[in-house]
């Protein structure tokens, strides 16, 4: 049976494991005197593949949006390969809706460096790139001196703890692309290109960063394999959602009382997060609308909302997906033309422009969403703008057509009685003016 | 053009990398830290300096958001109006501030202390509103807190 702490007991039991209560763990002597590095001390202890095989049979899946199977993926990594081996922390972090990664750099920076390590030591790495969005200039600070902390600790580098294993961790700053998320868009910046997404095949794990197999994880997917490894795969596999389980941390924004990131178990009714987590809606008012991972992802009906979990498969059912676990709570006075013109303008200044139907279909949809703003939209125009949003869908490059193509989707498919009363009072101005 | 303390860091960043381009983003961080921006003068120095075509930086400068081919005003105030920060008020404060600085949006004061941008979301949204000034994120924002930050930086 696994653990449901929706129930209030045991969600006063559950002991926070990414970020806990305690606010001094960025400290080296501190993480270091309260258990910090023993897991390392541990997984250098199994063999490499004992440690894949944990995180395999964990069933942790990706918290960056995909909720591929960490373990899985690992394997895929090549075993015996004449060229270097490398690691991707991805802590991009600029899906609208997302403020995850940000605790963790500011809150729990050993957790992630720790579990870097064990990630590099699993797949015979030797050095591991930490990609961290341009803005986070304050959060970049925080976790080099981190780093710096556990270099100076004989933590990272060369012979680590005494072993013949070495690795080298190294942050490197973005600058403010928002495509830069993508994996394949983050090795090309890395390598000091435009971030341009590339095609796959070749998977990073045959061709990655400089021809060499890579893998690339999330900054919190990363932080859960020293849970893993230290409390053991079948504690973790317990945890929340069968299928989807852990900790996971879910950022709840927009109409709320109380916003910010909560970790969780997987598998929290979404309504629970809303109202226990989140405080509810400011002035007792109903949820029109709710976005649940992320700006990418397909909104929801507030009165759709009763039994979805937070997980990959409930959402998935749902019509939408998990995505970030950002998720955004729009009251019953919002103006959903409003929100998806802006949704729908930032994938238009965020596409990249290598792909025709991403490039010139995002501009054509805010275009359009304009005229629905502007109170100047015809009734065809609803047609249009889901025709342009299908044509994207699945003719680019990377996911993030898609990405721009869902938001409009599901708007149109769940809201359009909004669409067509802006046309009718499209229409009315047009008489009157 | 870079002082001597940035050629040391490139010299240390050299061993992080098995290639010099890339070094791009972490050397053109470097100039615009030192400069303010990234000048055409500017690009051609790291063509050099990383063995790297003038087109291909201008490609990558060009690309960036918060690369800034341009002078910009001292303090650069970035405003998120994505769908989190929107839903929480950002239109109100983004009027404020041009009311305030007597500046809209993508323009920069002509005593060149302020720049006013319109910015997508900076994972902020459960401090949301929020802008940010260079590194420094100022979060739950009210009208109030920006006249004192204003006030402050004036």
């Amino acid at each position: 049976m696994n653990i449901r702490p929706s129930d209030i007991e045991q969600l006063k039991a559950w002991k926070r494991v990414i970020i806990p209560d305690d606010r001094d763990l960025y400290k080296i002597d501190y993480y270091l005197a309260h258990g910090g590095y023993k897991t390392l001390k541990k997984a250098l202890e199994m063999k490499p593949e004992e440690v894949i095989d944990e995180v395999k049979r964990s069933n942790l899946r990706g918290r960056g949006g995909a909720c591929f199977p960490t373990g899985l993926k690992w394997s895929f990594m090549p075993k015996n390969s004449d060229k270097p081996k490398y690691l991707c922390v991805n802590g991009d972090e600029s899906e609208p809706g997302t403020f995850k990664d940000r605790q963790i750099f500011e809150y729990n920076p050993h957790l992630l460096i720790e579990g870097t390590i064990i990630a590099c030591y699993a797949m015979g790495i030797t050095a591991a790139y930490i990609y961290i969005r341009g803005e986070y200039g304050k959060w970049i600070k925080m976790l080099q001196k981190a780093i710096d902390d556990a270099y100076a600790n004989g933590l990272i580098g060369k012979k680590i703890l005494g072993t013949e294993f070495s690795t080298q961790v190294y942050i490197h700053r973005g600058a403010g692309a928002y495509i830069c998320g993508e994996e394949s868009s983050l090795m090309n910046s890395i390598e000091g290109g435009r971030g341009y997404p590339r095609v796959k095949p070749p998977f990073p794990a045959q061709i990655g960063l400089w021809g060499c197999p890579t893998t690339i994880n999330n900054v919190e997917t990363i932080s859960n394999i020293p849970v893993i490894i230290s409390y053991g795969w079948e504690w973790y596999s317990k945890i929340g959602s069968s299928k989807h389980p852990g900790p996971i941390l879910v950022g709840v924004s927009g109409h709320v009382n109380n916003p910010g990131v909560f970790e969780m178990p997987t598998g929290e009714p979404l309504l629970e997060i809303i109202y226990k987590w989140a405080g509810g809606v400011p002035g007792d008012k109903g949820i029109k609308a709710v976005i649940p991972g992320g700006s990418s992802t397909m909104i929801l009906r507030g009165d759709q909302l009763e039994g979805i979990r937070m997980d990959a498969d409930s959402l998935k059912v749902a019509g939408s997906s998990v995505g970030t676990a950002g998720i955004i709570v729009m009251d019953e006075d919002t103006d959903l033309i409003q929100v998806i013109t802006r949704i729908t303008q930032f994938y238009y200044r965020e596409s990249c422009g290598q792909c025709t139907p991403c490039r010139e279909g995002t501009d054509w949809m805010f275009k359009i969403l304009k005229r629905f703003q502007r109170y100047e939209a015809k009734r065809e125009d609803i047609d249009l703008l889901l025709d342009v949003a299908n044509n994207i869908e699945g003719n680019t490059i990377c996911a993030l057509g898609d990405a721009a193509a869902w938001p409009v989707q599901s708007m149109i498919r769940n809201f359009r009685d909004e669409f067509e009363q802006r046309v009718q009072a499209s229409r009315l101005q047009e008489i009157t003016h | 053009m870079l002082n001597e303390d940035n050629l040391k860091r490139v010299d240390e960043l050299r061993k992080r990398y098995p290639t010099s381009q890339a070094l791009m983003l972490p050397v053109l961080w470097m100039v615009q830290e030192q400069e303010g921006y990234i000048s055409e003068d500017s690009m051609k120095y790291v063509a050099a300096l990383l063995h790297i075509p003038f087109g291909h930086i201008l490609g990558v400068v060009s690309f960036y958001t918060m690369l800034q081919k341009n002078q910009i005003g001292k303090h650069h105030i970035e405003v998120c109006t994505n769908v989190s920060c929107m839903l929480r008020g950002s239109e109100k404060i983004l009027e404020h501030i041009e009311q305030r600085l007597g500046i809209t949006v993508g323009e920069t004061s002509p005593d060149m202390k302020w720049t006013l941008s319109e910015a997508e979301c900076m994972g902020s949204c459960g401090t949301a509103p929020m802008l940010a000034i260079g590194d420094e994120y100022y979060e739950n924002l009210t009208l109030e807190k920006i006249d004192k930050l204003i006030d402050n930086l004036k």
